[in-house]
């Protein structure tokens, strides 16, 4: 959490090289694959920055403290990106990075809870988190604890049933604990979201449903930040969810052009050549 | 990234071995061929066409493909509303998301109806390293439960082209388990020519009977061969249908009598094709102990499947050592 002190152009800084940091991890570990979902994680980076680095209330040498903010990874598969936050939080050694997707491992390809610390639920079939979340609000607000559950998913999750029989549950029980956050970067495994499934207007559908709603540039991390800090801020007694809208590869740009990102495969000069590229782009105190 | 590399584990499985024959994507390629002569095909997934082959029917077909979006209970519901309509609809997946997530409109808005949907999924039992979430271990077990619905397991790329036809011209709910990309080529050296309902000897031999469907036909041939160095000749009967069962083939072979019987599976020991052979032996009193081979009943390791397959015993290598520890 920042100090009262931090100007918000020092935060924001602070967050921006989190971010980078993040990007970094992820990178490492796809290479270690050679393949993977890193698309996903480099455009989930600034995300996971201003959740774990300004909003979540944790406990690094703690992941299972009982005061702590939940947070639901519901896309299993992008265990790449939440791995680099652990592992930029302190709450994962640095040195397991490359056990990634290996045998024995603590940090398998699809993320699952009692694998890692710090991996709430376990996914890979999707549409599972929302529900989950509302099970833990149910029972978060019952206790009166102050805890909050964010719950990341993705747009390719919007086709799934389950996401939205939650969404009407969330406003039912009136769970203002609940916090979705929706990666909008309009990739799933057959191609564009949209052609696959149209959900749009999105905001107007979760606005319906009874959720207080934002939809906001998910790489600037200025909107990220404003928008989350409301998210917990706002008094209405209604689940809410900031709607992120990304770019897949974010960072690293010959990765951002890429058509067909949902699943790349990389050549091992070219994680060298995306690293440096990632670090060659980090300009402090500027929008990324 | 000067760190020596450890096994790796991949959501796309490549089952087959360094060497091996194979044919690239068979089941799209044969369903884009017959659907030239039989217009009432159509192709739907939920999301995985390009995962599952399906994606070459929709090149060639574009107008007769559906993509229904990363929604499962949609896509099997929506596939029994086009047979309705009189389409013989083949609708993709994952086995898990299939299984699991749609079993109960497959149950009753396909089955119940016996209505012409060809339930066609990737990723059978452990044939990818990324966890239970993706692993179909059970997918027989729940479907061998369900009334007018007909099970193939196929072995090979030879199999999953005459298997893909068949079940086109069958009238009836089928499930078929799908090897997708590059799939082994092996039954054509047996001759092999796959009929709904039939169990075949691929391979004949006097101390042991293999009895098994699927990727472990495959395992149990690759295992004859190594024990046949060692002077051990065995049997493969292959049950590519496991609903309904050829009970009277099975039961002939373990009639036969003198040898060590073992059915094998790439699914869990519990409710698949081995429970299926032992119960019907059981049935009808057939006096001799029979082995199984099968996938344990717990949550499996995430991992790199060359691992998984040795440590849940389904690898060539650990076939070859059970026989020899039982005979």
């Amino acid at each position: 959490m920042t100090s009262p002190s931090s100007t918000r152009a020092s935060v924001l800084d602070d967050l921006r090289r989190r971010a980078t940091n993040i990007r970094e991890h992820a990178l490492r570990m796809a290479a270690v694959q050679g393949q993977g979902y890193v698309a996903q994680a480099l455009d989930i980076a600034d995300v996971l920055s201003v959740a774990y680095f300004s909003q979540l209330n944790y406990r690094a040498d703690d992941p299972a403290w009982e005061g702590r903010d939940r947070f639901l990874l519901s896309i299993g598969h992008y265990a790449i990106a939440l791995y680099a936050a652990l592992i930029e939080a302190g709450i994962i050694p640095l040195e397991e990075l490359e056990t990634y997707g290996s045998d024995d491992s603590r940090l398998p390809m699809s993320g699952m809870a009692h694998y890692t610390p710090g991996m709430e639920i376990t996914g890979g079939s999707l549409g599972h988190g929302l529900p989950i979340a509302i099970g833990m609000c149910l029972r978060l607000k019952r206790k009166g604890s102050s805890p909050f559950v964010y719950n990341l998913l993705s747009d390719g999750e919007l086709d799934e049933g389950a996401t939205w029989e939650a969404a009407l549950s969330a406003a039912h029980w009136q769970l203002d604990n609940l916090i979705a956050i929706v990666d909008v970067n309009n990739q799933q495994a057959d191609g564009p979201s949209t052609r696959m499934l149209g959900f749009e207007p999105l905001a107007d559908k979760w606005q319906a449903f009874g959720w207080h709603t934002q939809r906001v540039d998910g790489n600037d991390i200025d909107a990220v930040l404003s928008a989350f800090e409301t998210a917990r801020a706002v008094t209405e007694k209604k689940p809410r969810i900031v709607i992120c809208d990304t770019k897949m590869g974010k960072g690293v740009p010959f990765l951002e052009a890429r058509e067909k990102s949902h699943f790349i495969r990389v050549d091992d000069h070219e994680w060298a050549e995306a690293l440096r590229v990632l670090r060659a782009g980090e300009t402090p105190g500027e929008t990324q | 990234m000067n760190a020596p590399r450890l096994k790796t584990s991949a959501m796309i499985a490549s089952i087959a071995a360094e060497g091996q024959r194979t044919v690239a994507a068979p089941f799209g390629n044969t369903l884009a061929r017959i659907a030239q002569t039989r217009p009432g095909i159509v192709g739907l997934s939920a999301d995985l066409s390009k995962y599952t082959d399906l994606h070459i029917f929709a090149e060639a077909h574009p107008d007769r493909f559906y993509q229904m979006g990363m929604a499962e209970q949609l896509l099997f519901a929506a596939a029994a509303g086009m047979a309705r309509e009189g389409l013989t609809p083949f609708a993709t997946t994952y086995a898990v998301f299939a299984s699991r997530r749609a079993y109960d409109f497959i149950y009753m808005a396909i089955a119940e109806d016996n209505l012409d949907v060809k339930i066609v999924c990737a990723l059978p039992g452990l044939t990818t390293g990324y966890g239970p979430s993706h692993q179909a271990t059970e997918d027989l077990a729940i479907f061998r439960g369900v009334p007018n619905l007909t099970i193939i397991d196929p072995c090979d790329a030879l199999e999953i082209e005459q298997a893909t036809e068949a079940i086109a011209d069958h009238k009836g709910p089928v499930y078929m388990r799908l090897l997708r990309g590059k799939v082994p080529l092996l039954l054509d050296e047996y001759g092999y020519k796959f009929e709904i309902g039939k169990a075949k000897l691929v391979r004949d031999g006097k101390d042991v009977l293999f009895v098994t469907s699927g990727l472990l036909t495959m395992r149990a041939l690759e295992a004859a061969e190594m024990l046949k160095k060692e002077r051990i000749d065995v049997a493969v009967l292959h049950v590519p249908t496991i609903k309904p069962l050829d009970e009277a083939t099975i039961l002939a072979e373990f009639g036969r009598g003198g040898r060590l019987n073992i059915v094998a599976e790439n699914h869990t020991v519990i409710g698949g094709l081995g429970e299926a052979v032992l119960a019907a032996a059981m049935r009808k009193g057939h006096p001799a102990p029979i082995r199984q081979i099968g996938l344990p009943d717990a949550f499996l390791d995430a991992g790199a499947l060359p691992t998984l397959h040795d440590r849940y015993g389904i690898s060539t290598a650990a076939l070859a050592a059970r026989v020899k520890s039982w005979l």
